[in-house]
């Protein structure tokens, strides 16, 4: 992967300038391969990641919930029209095709436990071609996208040495 | 009150910046750019590694040597990494840190008197362990040389008494590093002179721009080397204090006999985290690398802002910095950009007492902290 989306991959504030000085690059060199891969939709989106167990108190509680679906395969496009149903559901936060005793599993998102409920059984159960679901509500939350959500931990280091 | 402190350790001068360290470590919120060691974590699978050994119950001594499947690990990394061939039987010892290692080399080798050249500025460690060990170390200011030992300087240098030479490439504190046809030209003069190089390449995997040749890969070397290597500061592994040093059977065997009354062994579980960062830790090596080089990139960008001049560094994680132009000593630089702005550096007088117009700077921090840090020294600068 071109060096310049590795590093956006990791940090995404990162700006040309700073990157253009990491790579020994002109900084307009940089802004032009990312106005290039957001072009192309190769960049598709920046976003933060917000630790939401340390929002204690506040008003931010919401319901997820992995949901395994087993679907019949259409003729001619498999599995890729019946998903394309699901996944335009706004709840659907994440849809992936897999292998396995099911076939496609679905991260969903509600404010509560009702509104997940009631996705599944009013929105999903009913599609024609969903054969059946199982569904299982997140308990806890320790690692997402390769970030463990935990306070960032201190350097352990003395804070000089040869 | 009887003295009982010898004289040969009283001798041993105490670091002059002692007290800008304690300074350092009396101060809370600093950013530090004055750290000798990874700012990563030991990979997880190499940690995972050091416990389970624990819950298997290896809390036993291991042979001296060290275990005998991490020399064989070693003997095979070293071989398919350089094409490098040491035997796991006789020319392969594990020791506390390459700082173990190179303590044995020396008393293993020196008489008293023996002299031992050490290009500077240079590890602080060289100067006294051979003084400690009967040796006198003589060392050869390479600012002159952009920092790189060279033939004629090298040859300047050796006289009866030089029996050893400690090469450190890439360098603390410079970050430089030498190229397969520079280490060519200096084996001519080692070898015509049959001296031996004790070769600290404890930086090697962390080489930039070319690829790190060790030095006794080099033709007809093998008898004159002792190559030093460890685990710290490619798998970020500081703590577990694990390195190896491969040599000639004699003067491995030598050591042994000296590390086996000092030290006996390395700790086992350090030597079980050691086996598996050879076998799983290299995916790890190639990423830490990728980001050492991308910061120092940016260092060197922003010191060329601030106008400070530097010898670019091919390898390590250090940038050594002049500070002439400031009109402050690296000592005041150092003290004053800490007061004032909470950046630490390193006065390049720990190194060696000519540099004192020098500060080392260490890129081994988050790409943040490398930023705030050097828009502090810009501030202060101005």
């Amino acid at each position: 992967m071109d060096e310049i989306l590795e590093i956006l991959e990791k940090d995404a504030r990162i700006t040309p300038d700073e990157i253009a000085k990491m790579l020994k690059k002109s900084p307009q060199r940089i802004r032009e391969v990312i106005k290039k891969y957001e072009k192309e939709g190769v960049i598709l989106k920046y976003k933060t990641v917000i630790n939401k167990n340390l929002l204690k108190g506040i008003n931010t509680e919401e319901v997820w919930a992995l949901i395994e679906v087993n679907v019949a395969p259409q003729k001619d496009v498999g599995f890729d029209k019946i998903a394309e149903r699901i996944y335009s559901f706004p709840e659907v936060v994440s849809c992936y095709l897999v292998s396995g005793t099911y076939d496609l599993l679905l991260v969903v998102k509600g404010k509560d436990l009702h509104t997940v409920a009631s996705f599944v059984a009013e929105k999903l159960a009913p599609l024609e071609n969903v054969k059946g679901t199982t569904t299982h509500f997140l308990l806890k939350k320790y690692k997402e996208d390769g970030i463990i959500l935990k306070h960032k931990e201190d350097d352990k280091r003395i804070a000089i040495s040869y | 009150m009887r003295e009982f402190v010898s004289k040969k350790v009283k001798d041993i001068q105490p670091s002059g910046i002692r007290k800008f360290f304690d300074l350092v470590l009396g101060m809370e919120d600093v950013i530090s750019l004055g750290v000798g060691e990874p700012d990563f974590i030991t990979p997880w699978v190499i940690r995972e590694a050091g416990i389970y050994s624990l819950e298997q119950g290896f809390t036993s001594y291991t042979s001296n040597k060290g275990l005998y499947k991490l020399r064989l690990s070693i003997s095979r990394f070293l071989k398919s990494r350089y094409n490098l061939e040491y035997s796991a039987d006789d020319e392969i010892l594990v020791t506390v840190g390459v700082s173990e290692g190179l303590d044995l080399a020396l008393r293993a080798i020196l008489e008293p008197q023996d002299k031992v050249l050490i290009p500077s500025p240079a590890y602080v460690s060289y100067g006294p362990i051979t003084e400690l060990a009967g040796g006198i170390p003589v060392y050869i200011d390479t600012r002159s040389t952009a920092f790189k030992l060279t033939p004629a300087l090298l040859k300047k240098y050796i006289d009866k008494k030089t029996k050893a030479i400690i090469l450190n490439y890439p360098h603390n504190p410079t970050g430089i590093s030498y190229r397969k046809e520079e280490l060519e030209e200096l084996k001519k003069i080692i070898l015509e002179n049959k001296l031996l190089c004790i070769s600290d390449e404890i930086y090697g995997e962390l080489t930039y721009d070319f690829e790190h040749t060790p030095f006794s890969t080099l033709k007809g070397t093998k008898d004159f080397t002792l190559y030093l290597n460890g685990f710290s500061k490619a798998y970020a592994m500081t703590g577990w204090r694990i390195g190896f040093i491969c040599g000639p059977e004699a003067i491995i065997s030598a050591m042994t006999k000296i590390h086996q009354y000092t030290i006996m062994c390395v700790p086992i579980t350090s030597q079980m985290a050691a086996c598996e960062a050879l076998h799983g830790g290299k995916p790890y090596v190639e990423e830490m690398k990728k980001e050492y080089r991308r910061r120092l990139q940016y260092v060197l960008e922003r010191l060329r802002n601030i106008d400070l001049e530097y010898v670019e560094p091919q390898g390590a994680f250090y940038v050594f910095v002049s500070v002439k132009k400031t009109g402050l000593s690296g000592m005041e630089l150092a003290s004053r950009l800490l007061k004032k702005e909470k950046v630490a550096v390193v006065p390049g007088d720990a190194f060696g007492k000519q540099y004192l117009d020098y500060i080392r700077i260490s890129y081994a921090t988050s790409f943040e902290n490398l930023k705030e840090a050097f828009d502090r020294i810009e501030n202060f600068l101005k």
